[in-house]
């Protein structure tokens, strides 16, 4: 292993390209060009043998994955926002003809207005696409989430999306440990799927599904992220004790002990995480949670950490407009409505069209959800650093 | 609409991604209940010109060793372009009744 500086974008760019991805069909996009601008000098310069196709669209990039992936070649596209949106209909068929591929999604807000910085907008508006989603923190995570994405996808059938913040994540530079090209390849050996587009066989794909068969059909997608979560557990497990690294389904800190957290996905956890430090140093017994599977939604791991706590804040960087609660908090309430003695949730909204959450906002909240926690009464929605 | 000839498969057993492994399976295909009108072929003013087989969309119109033709219901949608391709009226959209 080596330790090198490297952005988020392009320390997955090292991942893809150490995975020895068959196929690359991409569109540029703000923030997530410079991913596939490194893929394709890899391929220019003969350090990648990949075919590397340029498309007119991001829906003709998913298009050209999904007919890739049925070849059963190793492929990945990567994208942000509008491109992700533009891919919206295949999005669905890539889950449900169970074409395994990676695609990095790095964060950004949907217009209008046009805004290229980072929020969680362009993923919640797939959530339901039937992709399993990953999101990570640093540019390490980055990579490491990469690698293992192209396990969970071959093993489960099913696109892995890795979530990255724009900017915060994709352009900031880190020191990232790279495994060994020769290691990866062990850890994942390209392994052919089925070619279900062999002129050798004579197999249909992308019929129609009339009433009588499409409900077992979709059932058979929704069945296999289901039991994708078997796969992740095992894969991170895995990847932990090879490599060294101490990945989970939920990050935790200070949830030992915690009575307040807050809940989070991406980078802005590190922020919480540095304001939940001080609040303990001052006798407040603060923690954080953040998701790293969002779908397959980790119902128990995350009960079992939030379990005994007094009050939660969830922060959703996206927003469901004339929705009863935002995307994160519908789910984090969904999970703890069985429970008898649940926290307190307190809901914010931050950060949209890459505000920047301050140390200030995050004690903010902290406090929000204490007070909601102590009076037993949660306030509406709080949309912090909005100004009025 | 249903397959007449296989029983429908359930979540379990059917090929995953909605692939179709076995060539040749559409032919299993029940598309009867789609119709509302079927064609009827009057063989006594029938001249065996063949329009109805040329224009069917569905091939849904066999030939006979004799050179006659018949609608296979199976495969018929009711769609009528026979009775309107037929030259000497010899085919007649009539109404389905179930």
């Amino acid at each position: 292993m080596k330790k090198v500086g490297l952005s988020g974008n392009y320390a997955i760019a090292y991942a893809v390209k150490m995975a020895d991805v068959d196929v690359i069909a991409a569109y540029p996009i703000t923030p997530q060009t410079t991913i596939v601008e490194k893929l394709s000098e890899f391929v220019a310069n003969g350090e990648l043998d990949a075919d590397y196709i340029n498309v007119e669209s991001e829906h003709s990039a998913m298009s050209a994955c999904v007919g890739a992936s049925m070849t059963g070649a190793r492929v990945f596209t990567a994208t942000s926002s509008q491109g992700l949106a533009f891919m919206h209909e295949v999005l669905f068929m890539a889950s449900a003809l169970r074409t395994p591929m990676v695609m990095a999604n790095v964060n950004r807000a949907l217009s209008a207005p046009l805004n290229i910085w980072n929020d969680h907008a362009d993923a919640m508006a797939e959530r339901d696409a039937g992709w399993i989603q990953l999101w990570v923190s640093s540019a390490q995570e980055a990579y490491d989430t990469t690698l293992m994405a192209f396990k969970l996808s071959e093993e489960t059938r099913l696109p892995v999306m890795v979530n990255l913040d724009g900017y915060i994540l994709s352009h900031t530079y880190e020191p990232v440990e790279l495994i060994a090209e020769e290691t990866v390849r062990e850890y994942i050996p390209s392994k052919p799927l089925v070619n279900r587009l062999s002129p050798k066989t004579a197999f249909s794909v992308g019929v129609v599904g009339p009433p009588e068969y499409y409900f077992e059909m979709k059932y058979q997608a929704i069945d296999a992220i289901e039991r994708s979560r078997m796969s992740i557990s095992k894969i991170t497990a895995d990847f932990n004790r090879s490599f060294g690294r101490s990945y989970d389904d939920v990050y935790a800190y200070g949830m030992e002990d915690a009575e307040y957290a807050l809940l989070t996905m991406g980078s802005m956890t590190g922020s919480a995480r540095v304001v939940a430090e001080e609040l303990r140093k001052e006798g407040l017994k603060a923690g954080v949670v953040s998701i790293r599977t969002f779908r397959p939604f980790p119902v128990e791991r995350l009960i079992k950490k939030v379990d005994g706590l007094k009050g939660l804040g969830v922060m959703d960087r996206a927003s469901t407009p004339g929705g009863p609660s935002n995307p994160l908090f519908s789910d984090i309430a969904t999970c703890l409505y069985g429970l008898k003695d649940r926290p307190i949730l307190q809901s914010f909204v931050s950060g949209l069209g890459g505000r920047d959450i301050s140390l200030d906002n995050f004690r903010t909240m902290f406090k929000a959800t204490k007070e909601a926690a102590d009076a037993k009464a949660p306030k509406p929605c709080m949309y912090v650093g909005l100004r009025e | 609409m249903k397959c007449a000839k296989t029983p429908l498969k359930g979540w379990k057993e059917l090929p995953e991604g909605g692939t179709i492994t076995e060539p040749g399976s559409s032919v299993l295909f029940d598309a009867s209940a789609w119709r509302t009108s079927m064609p009827i072929i009057d063989h006594a003013k029938c001249t065996k010109c063949g329009m109805c087989w040329i224009f069917c969309p569905e091939a849904a119109i066999k030939v006979n060793p004799d050179g006659s033709y018949e609608v296979e219901y199976m495969y018929c949608k009711g769609c009528g372009i026979c009775e309107k391709a037929c030259a000497v009226k010899a085919i007649k959209m009539e109404e389905e009744k179930k």
